[in-house]
């Protein structure tokens, strides 16, 4: 079985900071990891290939700093990696990297599934899978929190929704975005780091894909950023102190009028 | 002919319409009004009764294009992204939107790609642009810390998906009429690769996109066991019980508790929010909650910043006494 596992690197989002005055987020300095969420579809991957043999790939579209992402795979266990990279594919919404992806995926030859993260934690679309599964033209099963079985051409899985799981027969090759509960990813081997290092990393761009320049960056993409601003948050609190037994009734007993006053207890 | 009117995805189980459908009909008519042209919706199922398209157009959709066939019964990514590219190829809509669900967030991408559609996910606000007449489509990014306003100059349809209870559901005016068209597609044009083989419910007390009330526990609460007190606090209130992250994480509750940017977001009536620090990803989930309060031992907790009540004090004391008194509250005298 070949999977492709379609990972991104974002900054780390806990670590971003504002500037206030301009209202921009501040990216110097911040580190780049791997999607936290990719690293559940890099583990599905694994157990799969564990459990079932074959080949594992880690895809990434960006700069070229991200190859530090698809070292962190291999790292993790993944077989190969590639990294799909061009001055032209800076810019790209969700259609254009999917788009792009779709034809880098295409170009590594036949696979059986593509596991894709539930969100990237930057952009947090989550768009990018179901959009490379219409662009490749296979079925998307989103939200998957548990794969039973894969026997042959089907792949038995469960579906997180809203109110309960969904139990589906995909047939492959197909597109999974998986969910957390899907398993805890493992950390990086001492093994995997160096073969990790050793490891070559081919680079795809335009050279190689030769995709037309009005379906690929900020040309191809439907739509525009236009505005970038920060949230406002602003209430008026009122704010009681509690403390020594007495100051927590008299709080509480503030907090139960003023529950009474907005008609909620 | 021209793209023109706004549509929005209703969606149904087991022939009831969702709750989002009527979110998306307040939407709709906003941005109906802005580009003063008529409210559509399309809903996809399998022997719609007309309840269904009816209830719509009372709360104010003027036409409902209702595509029946079995394979349309429950969501599978494929027969829904035939039925609604075949619903644009033949009313060239200029906007549609979606609720950002687990159908809304599969079936858009896959129809934006097919249709070389611009989508923007989890909207929490639509506009139209004065002049323009584009669709400004705003959603929290990058962990909540900026917001990012959206358009989508050329390609049509624009699409977006909107958080569910991110605005009230469009009320209903008995005796409004509007068009109904029921349109059926053949097996053929809806073979789907993936087959939905069963369905289990979630087992939990939960509702909490329903629920007026909702007390919510962070990390705070330090341990699974001490959930209890919160549970109580609850039940005195007639109140759901959610949870920030932290707890999910710990494993002491399951993951539909979770609120926020990565779980649910909700708008009800009084949140009460206990050894919640208020991450921004948090209060993506709640902050349009009516009124807030929380319980931190924190001053400089981000929650009080967007809180209408704060008391700054000890979970273990506070809610307790909260509890008892508003069970003593319900009592005649
Ligand atoms: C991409 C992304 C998505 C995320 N999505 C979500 C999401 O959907 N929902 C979500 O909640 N988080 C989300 N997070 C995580 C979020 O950033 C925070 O880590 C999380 O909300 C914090 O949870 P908490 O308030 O329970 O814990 P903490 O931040 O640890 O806060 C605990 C609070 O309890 C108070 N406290 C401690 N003891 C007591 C006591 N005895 N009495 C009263 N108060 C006490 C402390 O003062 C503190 O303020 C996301 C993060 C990322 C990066
Ligand atoms: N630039 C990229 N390169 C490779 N995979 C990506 C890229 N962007 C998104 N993905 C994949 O698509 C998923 C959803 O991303 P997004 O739609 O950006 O939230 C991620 O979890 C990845 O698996």
């Amino acid at each position: 079985m070949r999977i492709i596992i379609p990972i991104k690197q974002v900054p780390e989002t806990r670590s971003v900071k504002m500037d206030e005055t301009t209202g921009t987020v501040i990216r110097q300095g911040v580190e780049s990891i791997v999607n936290p969420l990719d690293l559940y579809a890099i583990e599905t991957a694994l157990r799969l290939k564990e459990q079932y043999g074959g080949e594992t790939v880690a895809v990434t579209m960006g700069p070229p700093q991200a190859e530090t992402a698809l070292r962190e795979a291999l790292s993790m266990g993944v077989d190969q990696a590639v990294l799909v990279s061009d001055r032209a594919y800076a810019g790209s919404d969700t259609w254009a990297t999917a788009y792009i992806l779709a034809a880098a995926i295409s170009k590594l030859g036949g696979f059986d599934l593509i596991v894709c993260g539930e969100r990237a934690t930057d952009g947090d679309t989550g768009q990018v899978g179901p959009e490379l599964a219409a662009a490749l033209n296979i079925p998307v099963a989103s939200y998957v929190n548990r794969i039973t079985n894969i026997t042959g051409s089907w792949c038995v899985a469960d579906r997180r929704l809203e109110d309960g799981e969904e139990q589906l027969q995909i047939t492959l090759p197909a597109i999974l975005t998986v969910v957390k509960e899907i398993g805890v990813p493992r950390l990086p081997t001492l093994d995997g780091k160096i073969r990790a290092r050793r490891t070559a990393i081919p680079i795809y761009s335009q050279k190689e894909l030769q995709l037309p320049e009005n379906r690929i960056g900020l040309n191809g993409s439907p739509t525009r950023v236009v505005k970038i601003f920060r949230p406002a948050v602003a209430r008026q609190c009122q704010l009681e102190f509690g403390g020594d037994d007495r100051q927590n009734e008299q709080a509480v007993a503030k907090l139960f009028a003023f529950l009474q006053g907005r008609e909620v207890v | 002919m021209k793209h023109q009117d706004i549509w929005i995805l209703a969606e149904q189980r087991h022939g009831h319409i969702m709750p989002i459908s009527y979110e998306l009909i307040t939407r709709g008519l906003a941005l109906a009004a802005g580009r003063d042209c008529r409210l559509n919706a399309m809903i996809f199922g399998h022997s719609l009764d007309t309840a269904a398209p009816e209830a719509l157009i009372r709360c104010g959709v003027d036409r409902v294009v209702a595509v029946e066939a079995p394979e349309l019964e429950h969501f599978t990514v494929e027969p829904y992204a035939a039925a609604m590219l075949q619903l644009i190829d033949e009313y060239r809509p200029e906007i549609i939107l979606a609720g950002a669900t687990s159908t809304g967030r599969t079936l858009m991408p896959y129809v934006a790609m097919s249709a070389h559609a611009g989508l923007t996910a989890d909207c929490t606000v639509l506009e139209i642009e004065p002049g323009s007449g584009l669709l400004l489509q705003t959603r929290p990014a990058i962990g909540g810390n900026i917001m990012a306003t959206i358009k989508c100059p050329e390609c049509r349809p624009q699409m977006a998906t909107v958080r569910p209870r991110s605005t009230r559901p469009a009320p209903d005016t008995p005796g409004r009429t509007g068009e109904i068209v029921r349109r059926r597609l053949t097996g053929g044009q809806l073979s789907s690769r993936i087959v939905r083989t069963g369905f289990i419910p979630d087992r939990e007390e939960l509702g909490l996109q329903d629920a007026d009330k909702i007390v919510v526990v962070g990390r705070g609460i330090k341990k699974a066991e001490n959930i209890r007190l919160a549970r109580e606090l609850a039940g005195a209130l007639g109140a759901a019980l959610g949870a920030s992250r932290e707890v999910i994480d710990r494993g002491w509750l399951s993951y539909p508790h979770q609120i926020g940017l990565s779980g649910k977001t909700v708008t009800p009536k009084l949140y009460i929010g206990v050894g919640v620090s208020g991450a921004i990803q948090h209060l993506a989930g709640m902050q349009t909650a009516e009124t807030i309060v929380a319980i931190n031992t924190d001053p400089e907790a981000q929650i009080f910043k967007v809180a209408d009540f704060g008391i700054v004090g000890n979970l273990f004391d506070i809610v307790p006494q909260l509890t008892a008194m508003i069970k003593e509250g319900k009592q005649p005298w």
